[in-house]
């Protein structure tokens, strides 16, 4: 594997001139759409129960009642012991299930245990699986215990899509990011997710710029589109806005789908639909005009 | 170097929203002058995107504040009165540069200020007994009316006394456990401008006091019809203004208080000193409670 190194100065700036474009009226809206579309919605608390995540199901089918073009968002992302209930509340929505997985967020737990977890939340009928990375052992340098890590899960999600999480965070330079985004790419992963949202700081632009980079280097060299899930710290419209102008002007159009790019994110839905009710009635909406979860 | 070749050092007014000193988003300025026409300084020209974000930031601080001890209030109004005191040379000299009637007219509103603030630091743990009561019912129930606060509360300071003026309408509001997005005036902004410090230094917590200097018109009907603002007291109003805010006003049913002291008013203490100007900014809550006969 080359060893890429990572422009810190001039990944900030390039992140940072994403932020400057502005966008309004007609393409906002469309912009907004865009971006539920892709919402994972997520619910990762110790304290998640039933009834919780029979409200996040039941707004991830139908964001806004009183918005009906709002169409539903990707997935939901749970616990694996809420899987087999959020199956059966999206039912043939359209929705996905995404699980966390392999002992989520620390990834502190043997081999067998992940692949049992993993295994578990596939029967349960999870779609997609958010794996986290032995970020300890890649950090000591033990790069082949990642990578044996990430296949051993990739076949035991067997259809279920694979998103594999770097943990950002956690991994201390730029370079890392792209040595770690590379392993988990060469190792089997469908998408790369930049954190687990427990660790801070969560997504960042310039990091998920790095990882995009690193997408579109395995693009031109493969011909394989891999997807990008930042997660964790998104939690306004104007923000995610900004990361689709970074994705389209670093990957294209062909990864502006949900297919290829995912927000990982709990409180972002509802500043878009705030949004989304100020477009359409022209005046800042309250608090209370969008549920809770 | 001789201390007459010290360059000047000028303040960089700026806007004060969530407990920070942003620039306005919109990056435009207003230009103050002296009586003279003279400039003096450049403002923060405040959008509806500033105004908007101090609402969500005033939203997001309402329940700390509200669940703060009301003794705790006192202690933290009559801070504000101990900070506006220390700064009073600075306050009155910004106020007499712009404001007709010179320095001792400044100085004499910047002391009633200070007084205005210990009065309401002395009101915020007694007017709940002023406002509230016990209810004689003919049934088995103890029943009694408390006040609670409203929520978040816009205050339009009035052209004349900007500072005194200013507040005398913010105290009673944020003395009820409300949090305030104030709109300073138009014409003598420099006050408004300066009592971010003040905030800033009197364990005010973020969010609680958010001070924008801006034009009043541009401000006034975004503030009316926005949802999630369930107050405003508002003073110095044209009849045109006041229709404004009561028709977007109308449409979340909030309240509008219009003041329409003048002049010596404003230093009436018996008026302006009463819990009764708490009033118009809580909820009554009644409560019957199960006792015996």
């Amino acid at each position: 594997m080359p060893n890429r190194t990572v422009d810190k100065v001039a990944v900030e700036a390039r992140a940072a001139s994403f932020k400057t474009r502005s966008i309004k009226k007609d393409s906002k809206r469309q912009g907004l759409l865009m971006v539920s579309s892709m919402i994972d919605l997520t619910t990762l608390e110790g304290k998640d129960s039933a009834a919780k995540v029979r409200a996040l199901c039941q707004k991830a089918v139908q964001p806004d009642a009183s918005l009906p073009h709002v169409s539903p968002v990707a997935a939901v992302c749970v616990y694996p012991r809420w899987v087999s209930l959020a199956r059966e509340l999206v039912a043939d929505s359209g929705v996905k299930v995404a699980s966390v997985a392999t002992a989520f967020p620390s990834g502190q737990v043997d081999l067998e245990t992940k692949l049992a977890d993993v295994r578990a939340a596939v029967t349960a009928g999870a779609d997609e699986i958010d794996m986290v990375i032995h970020r300890g052992a890649f950090l000591s340098g033990q790069l082949q215990v990642v990578a044996d890590e990430i296949r051993a899960v990739k076949d035991a999600c067997a259809a279920a899509h694979l998103k594999v999480i770097l943990e950002t965070g956690e991994l201390e330079t730029y370079d890392n990011v792209v040595r770690a985004s590379e392993l988990a790419i060469a190792s089997g992963a469908d998408f790369i997710k930049t954190s687990t949202g427990k660790v801070s700081p969560a997504a960042t632009m310039p990091v998920t710029l790095v990882m995009l980079e690193t997408i579109r280097s395995h693009f031109l060299a493969t011909g394989q589109m891999i997807g990008m899930k930042p997660a964790g710290g998104i939690s306004t419209a104007k923000d995610a806005l900004h990361y689709l102008v970074m994705l389209k002007e670093t990957l294209g159009d062909a990864w502006l789908t949900p297919e290829w790019f995912r927000f990982g994110a709990s409180s972002l839905l509802n500043d878009v639909l705030l949004q989304l009710h100020r477009l359409e009635s022209g005046q800042y909406a309250a608090h209370y005009d969008v549920t809770e979860s | 170097m001789s201390t007459t070749d010290r360059l000047a050092v000028l303040k960089t007014y700026k806007l004060f929203i969530n407990g920070a000193f942003p620039r306005t988003e919109s990056g435009r300025t207003l230009l103050v002058e002296d009586k003279k026409g003279n400039p003096l300084a450049h403002l923060c020209h405040a959008s509806r995107k500033d105004l908007r974000n101090s609402v969500v930031a005033a939203r997001k601080a309402a329940p700390g504040w509200a669940k703060r001890s009301a003794y705790n209030r006192t202690q933290i109004l009559y801070r504000m009165a101990e900070m506006l005191e220390g700064k009073s040379e600075e306050f009155a000299a910004a106020i007499a540069s712009t404001v007709p009637g010179g320095k001792s007219r400044a100085s004499k509103e910047v002391a009633a200020a200070v007084d205005r603030l210990v009065a309401f630091a002395g009101w915020a743990d007694k007017f709940g007994q002023v406002l509230g009561c016990n209810n004689p019912v003919a049934a088995p129930f103890y029943n009694f009316t408390i006040a609670e606060p409203m929520g978040v509360v816009c205050v339009v300071a009035p052209a004349e006394e900007p500072l005194l003026g200013l507040i005398s309408l913010l105290a009673p509001v944020i003395c009820a456990g409300n949090t305030a997005v104030v709109v300073g005036s138009t014409e003598h902004p420099l006050a408004t401008a300066i009592l971010g410090e003040v905030c800033a230094t009197s364990d005010v917590p973020a969010g609680v006091i958010n001070l924008l200097t801006g034009l009043r018109p541009e401000l006034l009907e975004v503030m009316a019809g926005h949802r999630d603002v369930d107050g405003i007291s508002a003073a110095g109003c044209a009849k045109a203004e006041r229709t404004t805010l009561e028709l977007g006003a109308a449409e979340n049913l909030k309240r509008v208080t219009v003041d329409s002291s003048k002049g010596k008013d404003w230093y009436d203490l018996q008026k302006m000193n009463s819990p009764y100007r708490i009033q118009p900014f809580v909820e009554m809550k009644t409560i019957w409670h199960p006792s015996g006969a």
